[in-house]
């Protein structure tokens, strides 16, 4: 086994440890169908999303009204491959974003986003998250599928330290190390996914 | 938050906390699970490098804050950021508000922050007409609560989720169901409408890296990252001790806090803010962005030579988590608004002498936060150093300085104990325990039978029993702490029975004394260096090889405070001492070599009570553990060996309830292990599990781990 081959393992089951769900893709069309799937067939994508169907003050129902369809949001991906994308989401009747998450507040059904690096041991995404769209897009999602390149995988956070630095210096910066969904045990410290983030966290290991 | 006035009114806080039977039962719940999963969180991993070196590197900084927080506001200045420091906590809360009111913000999402809780900052913008909302899950239930966190890392942890469901019904103005995983959705929606109404967003911090002028925030929720994205204004508030020089420095924190805090190998997010981002809220599509240092006497603890050290603390709540006194009270009682073993620290920092008095007085010593501590403080010590200094400031009751007098004049003390004997005659039982309890002691301390002073004390038998050895290999001291000496000389005999067997001189210099523990843990730092000194003559460790001692308390202390305590000139002196020391087991184990050649016979199934102050105080594990293999002894191991039994000495008198639920608790797991006898390696230990076992009518022996060889040697 090659080392790459070695580092995904680890972070593959690194990242399943904290809930995400991992899989493996050859392109990024395989990352498109599997995010259409994903919304079609699996039922990811609602109208109501999650918590809109809990009794809640007048304002907090107001916003979960401001969602009148199933929404899929790819704010960094470059033109061609967003086109691409974008055929295959009104094939099966989704909307795809490229921008505008400011308008869609009450929620989103899936945030797409291509990671930076992958971190091996301790499953953890790094996403320069400097555009307000891309970051918003992975926040206020229901569902996060992050596209990661095999090649992009490190040891730890040591081996990706001079990156992260070089990063951190070329201000404005806003970086996000993501590791599974967002969680909280604050009540009875029971584990409850999806508290502000991502309810789940898709990360598809991309062979390249 | 401390709120007593007295010692008395604190205990019926304390009481009250006891009776809270949810609040007991999350907390022991919480202290089984915490173990387990920090355990699991470390496997494969050399903590204690990684802690040394989290603790050097604190260290460094904490030496060169100045230093590290001009490059911190250099950088941040140049890519946008206003960089403010806060010299007071109202300062700081001023400055936040002009922010506000500059930008025109009235409504301000939160993400966590201990510095905002130290500072009461949201009080201070209420008071100014703006809306407040904490938007970590925790935070905005104690919130809604009017409380304050009783955990720093889980705030609410004291809460059930009916009481939960009860706050979310008034917010929604809809009954609500207390299921768990649909509370999170109703907070998760509610929550996400004030994200959208907030003009201001405050965070706090847990690394300002100074060599980038960048934030990184630790959450698992994802609230300070909404927090920081979605108001056109954010402003993050941060201790000064939160300058770190590098990522590389905040990193190696990362690698630790987490699962040091709840078990995780990192949380589910770590935000890394440089400058402020693009935010569409903005007119000019810009973030507002501010960042709040706030000193508040930061900078003069930095240079504190005893102190200084407590600024490394990460705030991951660990010294809490294994506290055996917060698991029986929680946080609003162990704690005033920071929690836990560096809150009783904190507190009088930061929040003053009255609300710390009573607080610093409930730890009991047992060493279990320092053995956590992702930073390496000495937390049991500089909670001892900080009653001292209020002791000082505010007077020494009676009780304490009388302890102190007593205890620097051995000739008095030893007459008193003497005294004591005489005194108790009437009230002593035939098992040697005391029925009623002389004056002294009040009738909250009948949770266990407390022991008669011995007929004879070992000072005075030792001339009968000092064993004649020919050709010596070695020579010892032996120092037996009052306890032995006066109370249980009987374990004492047994052991230099253990040891006398191998050619070993055995002394035992009279001058010496009460190790002076006991001194120190009632603040008495005057009383406790003079009878060090006391000991240190008497024992001149030049002429030993080895100071044995089979107490665990007095040896720890020996080791470790001695040199401490004795001031430069006493250094060398106090340092050949300290060396010398040794506990019992690991004498008789390691140095002595006895193995099961020794020992001749078969024994009954035995549990065993590790003192804390052995296994933590000198890192004695598996020493006494193999003895009693090696004895013969059927050793049944049980779960928690290393739990205070809930003696602490003086502890135990002035908070006899906390003391009897520990202890109550351990003679629980004994009973469940079905073994007929409890041994441990401290005086202290026995009486403590011997009067409980007594109270609680338990077939029981309870002895002392020499006792148990002694009898077994062939
Ligand atoms: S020494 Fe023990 S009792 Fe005292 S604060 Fe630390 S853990 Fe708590
Ligand atoms: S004192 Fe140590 S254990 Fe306690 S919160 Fe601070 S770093 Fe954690």
């Amino acid at each position: 086994m090659t080392a790459t081959a070695t580092l995904a393992d680890t972070f593959a089951e690194k990242a399943k440890l904290v809930s995400a769900v991992v899989s493996t893709v050859k392109s990024l069309e395989e990352a498109f169908d599997y995010t259409v799937d994903l919304c079609a067939k699996k039922e990811a994508c609602k109208l109501l999303i999650s918590g809109c169907g809990e009794p809640l003050s007048p304002p907090a129902e107001g916003l979960c009204e401001t969602k009148q369809e199933k929404v899929v949001a790819a704010p960094a991906l470059p033109a061609a491959q967003f086109k691409a994308f974008k055929k295959r989401c009104d094939e099966s009747g989704f909307k795809l974003l490229q921008k505008g998450m400011r308008d869609n507040l009450g929620g989103i059904d899936i945030g797409f986003t291509v990671a930076d690096w992958g971190i091996a041991d301790t499953g953890t995404l790094v996403i320069d998250s400097s555009s307000e769209e891309l970051r918003l897009a992975t926040m206020i999602s229901e569902i996060h599928v992050a596209v990661l390149p095999i090649s992009k995988i490190v040891a730890d956070t040591a081996a990706q330290m001079k990156q992260q630095v070089a990063l951190m210096r070329k201000t404005p910066n806003y970086t996000a190390f993501v590791t599974g969904a967002s969680r909280t045990a604050d009540i009875e410290r029971v584990l409850a996914l999806g508290v502000h983030g991502p309810l789940e966290l898709h990360i598809l290991l991309l062979e390249d | 938050m401390q709120t007593a006035q007295n010692l008395t009114q604190y205990r019926d806080e304390l009481k009250g906390a006891l009776s809270n039977e949810f609040l007991r039962k999350a907390m022991d719940n919480f202290a089984v699970a915490y173990r387990g999963s920090r355990v699991r969180a470390f496997t494969g991993i050399d903590v204690e490098t990684l802690v040394s070196q989290i603790a050097t590197a604190k260290d460094a900084s904490i030496s060169r804050l100045d230093q590290l927080f001009a490059e911190f506001k250099e950088k941040a200045e140049k890519a946008g950021v206003h960089v403010h420091l806060a010299r007071t906590a109202q300062e700081a809360n001023e400055i936040i508000g002009r922010i506000a009111e500059n930008a025109d913000c009235k409504k301000i999402v939160k993400s966590k922050s201990m510095t905002a809780e130290e500072t009461l900052l949201n009080h201070h913008l209420e008071a100014k007409g703006m809306e407040v909302t904490e938007t970590d899950l925790g935070e905005w239930i104690i919130q809604l609560r009017h409380e304050g966190p009783t955990h720093m890392v889980m705030p609410a942890i004291h809460l059930s989720r009916f009481q939960v469901a009860d706050l979310f019904t008034g917010v929604t103005g809809h009954e609500q169901d207390a299921e768990i995983e649909r509370l999170v959705k109703v907070a998760r929606r509610e929550l996400r409408q004030k994200y959208v109404d907030a003009d201001m967003g405050i965070s706090g911090a847990n690394f300002c890296v100074a060599e980038t002028g960048s934030l990184g925030i630790i959450t698992n929720e994802g609230n300070a990252r909404l927090v920081t994205t979605l108001p056109r204004v954010h402003v993050a508030i941060a201790g000064l001790d939160k300058l770190t020089p590098t990522l590389e420095d905040a990193l190696r924190v990362i690698k630790v806090l987490p699962r040091n805090a709840t078990g995780q190998a990192i949380t589910s997010y770590v935000t890394w803010i440089t400058g402020p981002s693009e935010c569409q809220a903005s007119p000019d599509g810009k973030k507002e962005m501010h960042v709040v240092f706030l000193d508040n006497g930061r900078s003069a603890l930095a240079k504190d030579p005893i102190f200084s050290q407590v600024l490394r603390c990460v705030r991951c709540g660990a010294c809490a988590n294994v506290c055996p006194v917060y698991r029986l009270v929680g946080g609003h009682q162990m704690g005033h608004i920071y929690i836990g073993a560096i809150g009783l620290i904190l507190t009088y920092f930061f929040h003053g002498r009255e609300a710390a008095k009573n607080l610093v007085q409930n730890c009991i010593n047992c060493g279990a936060c320092k053995h956590v501590c992702a930073a390496g403080i000495d937390l049991p010590r500089l909670i001892k150093d900080v009653h001292a200094r209020i002791l000082d400031e505010d007077g020494h009751p009676t009780q304490s300085t009388l302890l102190g007098k007593v205890l620097k004049n051995r000739t008095l003390f030893h007459t008193l104990l003497r005294t004591a004997r005489l005194a108790q005659r009437p009230f002593k039982t035939q098992g040697g325990f005391l029925r009623h309890l002389p004056l002294i002691f009040d009738k909250s301390q009948n949770f266990r039978a407390l022991p008669a002073i011995a007929s004879k004390a070992f000072r005075d038998r030792w001339p009968e029993i000092r064993p004649r050895v020919d050709k010596p290999t070695m020579k010892i001291a032996l120092f037996s702490g009052c306890v032995q000496d006066f109370v249980y000389p009987e374990q004492l005999e047994a052991a230099v029975r253990v040891i006398a067997g191998q050619n070993v001189q055995v002394e035992f210099p009279m001058g010496q004394t009460c190790c002076g523990l006991p001194a120190q843990m009632m603040g008495e730092t005057e009383a406790s260096r003079e009878v060090a000194r006391l000991n240190m003559t008497a024992i001149d460790a030049a002429d030993y090889d080895y100071i044995v001692t089979s107490c665990a308390s007095c040896a720890s202390h020996l080791k470790h405070a001695y040199p401490r305590l004795a001031g430069e000139e006493g250094q060398v002196k106090a340092q050949q001492f300290a060396d010398k020391v040794i506990d019992f087991s690991s004498f008789v184990h390691d140095v002595l070599g006895v193995g099961e050649e020794a020992f001749t016979g078969t024994g009954k199934k035995t549990a065993y009570h590790s003192p804390c102050h052995l296994c933590r105080g000198l890192g004695v594990i598996d020493q006494p553990r193999e003895l009693l293999r090696d004895a013969g002894v059927e050793y049944v191991p049980t779960e928690e060996e290393d739990v205070c039994c809930g003696f602490g000495g003086t502890f135990s008198m002035k908070f006899p309830e906390l003391s009897a639920e520990t202890l109550e608790r351990k003679l629980k797991i004994v009973e469940e292990s079905g073994a007929q006898e409890l041994v441990t390696d401290c005086p202290g230990c026995v009486m403590q599990l011997r009067g409980g076992a007594e109270r609680r009518g338990m077939r029981l022996n309870v002895r002392h781990i020499a006792e148990s060889l002694a009898e077994r040697l062939k």
